[in-house]
């Protein structure tokens, strides 16, 4: 299963407490994770990246394995210990607004 | 017994505010969606349980939600507000072109008869409209693809189409308003739109007297005389006797003819509120004295409404959406401030009192006037 860390406001919009187990089927990318994660709430959509895949939204950004993953390809796989469920795969909003 | 419901949307969540028909005692709900920028909340006038609110953040995007139950409890519906086709380009501040990118809703309008038809005014400026209580939204593109639209310019606060008023009168007509390009108006339930800007005069711009390009804050209209329109413009306080074809200047005695919010009496068609604001950029009540201004003659003639209200010391601001009107017998008037009071008079503005004093900076008050 793979561990999903929402920022506080999407937990309480998905109304998901704490972390978010996902099952990915075939590859473990961050477009196959945010694809199981939308389809499971499909309210997330639009909130993390554009509507129908498009763009991670400025002020969001992925983290995992004490790792800056936000700036990687989608379709790049995510590190082992994210797809074994060891770590958790970082949805974080940036700390910006003083 | 009768009873109102006040929405109030803030820079931190919404709140619902009710009493009964004396509009004495008040219980406050919320915040509903804390921490998040509600920018409008509306219900339907065909079905008052129904509401509708406008939820948005600079981090997460758009999310509508929508309540069954008048506010008791929400539902995120859909929130994919995709402008139709190619959507161009419009003028950016410094004069360059700039591609037509969806912000937020800011304003959210209800049929009149329908509790599923919703209209959503967002930024940069467009009209949608929802058939199915908000789960899906399309484009009017009409408006955005007006001739005149490359030409058009955001005000300070964003290129927003903030007002949205379906004409009573005549199914299919709509009033719009844009800051900063101006008003239009449909009469084909949105497929094409008309400037409706003749008579306003902004300095600002290089043609004082432009068809586009005026920054229109607010629209109002009376149900029972739907041709005369009112308009709180960035200076100017303006009348329609003609369904905006054209306009002409009420500002009258006003201390300043700046303001955002214009609304009117619900039994008076004749009597019209403002808040006048110093400008240009001051944006808060000139001698810190917070008062409303009332004409019961249509315009020109302002009296003002000061009883309850701080007469001195008073630096806050009240937005476009955030005055209200209620339908009870005496006439209800509300509006709520950047310092995040929510006033009420049960008097139609002789006297005022705040429901709330200490909510995150108000965006947007509605009323529903209850059975």
């Amino acid at each position: 299963m793979i561990r999903v860390v929402l920022p506080a406001h999407l937990r309480a919009l998905a109304r998901a407490d704490g972390e978010v187990e996902l099952r990915v089927e075939g590859p473990v990318t961050q477009c196959s994770v945010l694809d199981a994660l939308e389809a499971r709430y499909p309210v997330l959509r639009g909130t993390i990246r554009g509507h129908n895949g498009g763009p991670r939204r400025p002020f969001i950004r992925f983290y995992a394995c004490a790792e800056d993953l936000s700036h990687e390809q989608p379709d790049a796989p995510l590190p082992d210990a994210v797809a074994s469920g060891t770590e958790p795969y970082l949805i974080v909003g940036a700390m910006a607004g003083g | 017994m009768s009873g109102v419901r006040v929405l109030v949307g803030t820079r931190k969540g919404a709140f619902v505010l009710s009493a009964d028909g004396k509009r004495g005692n008040w219980a406050v709900s919320g915040p509903h969606f804390p921490g998040w920028e509600i920018y409008h909340v509306k219900g339907s006038p065909a079905d008052p349980d129904r509401l509708f609110a406008s939820q948005t953040s600079g981090w997460f995007g758009q999310v509508i939600q929508r309540s069954d139950d008048g506010g008791a409890s929400w539902n995120p519906v859909g929130n994919e507000f995709a402008y139709d086709g190619v959507p161009g380009t419009h003028q950016w501040y410094d004069g360059t072109p700039h591609p037509w990118e969806f912000a937020r809703v800011w304003h959210l309008e209800p049929s009149l008869d329908d509790p599923d038809t919703v209209y959503a005014g967002v930024e940069d400026a467009g009209l949608f409209k929802s058939a199915d209580g908000g789960q899906h939204w399309q484009e009017l593109p009409g408006l955005r693809t007006h001739k005149s639209g490359p030409g058009w310019q955001p005000g300070a606060g964003g290129m927003c189409l903030h007002t949205i008023i379906l004409d009573p009168g005549q199914p299919g007509r709509i009033f719009a308003a844009i800051s900063a390009a101006g008003a239009f108006r449909s009469d084909d339930d949105g497929v094409t739109w008309q400037p409706v800007n003749r008579g306003l005069r902004s300095e600002g711009i290089p043609d004082s007297g432009a068809e586009v390009g005026h920054c229109v804050h607010r629209l109002a209209m009376h149900p029972s005389r739907p041709s005369v329109l009112y308009m709180q413009k960035h200076w100017d306080v303006m009348r329609s006797d003609d369904s905006a074809e054209s306009w002409h200047e009420v500002s009258g005695n006003l201390p300043t003819d700046f303001g955002f919010p214009i609304d009117v009496h619900a039994h008076e068609p004749d009597t019209v509120y403002v808040v006048p604001i110093t400008s240009d950029s001051h944006h808060f009540p000139p001698e810190g004295k917070l008062r409303v201004y009332r004409s019961r003659t249509g315009g020109d003639d302002w009296e003002a409404l000061t009883r309850g209200l701080p007469q001195d010391h008073c630096y806050v601001n009240v937005l476009r959406d955030a005055m209200a009107v209620d339908s009870l017998d005496e006439c209800g008037v509300y509006f709520g401030t950047t310092g995040g009071q929510v006033y009420a008079s049960a008097d139609a503005g002789d006297s005022w009192s705040p429901i709330v004093r200490d909510l995150p900076a108000v965006l947007s008050v509605e009323v529903q006037t209850l059975p």
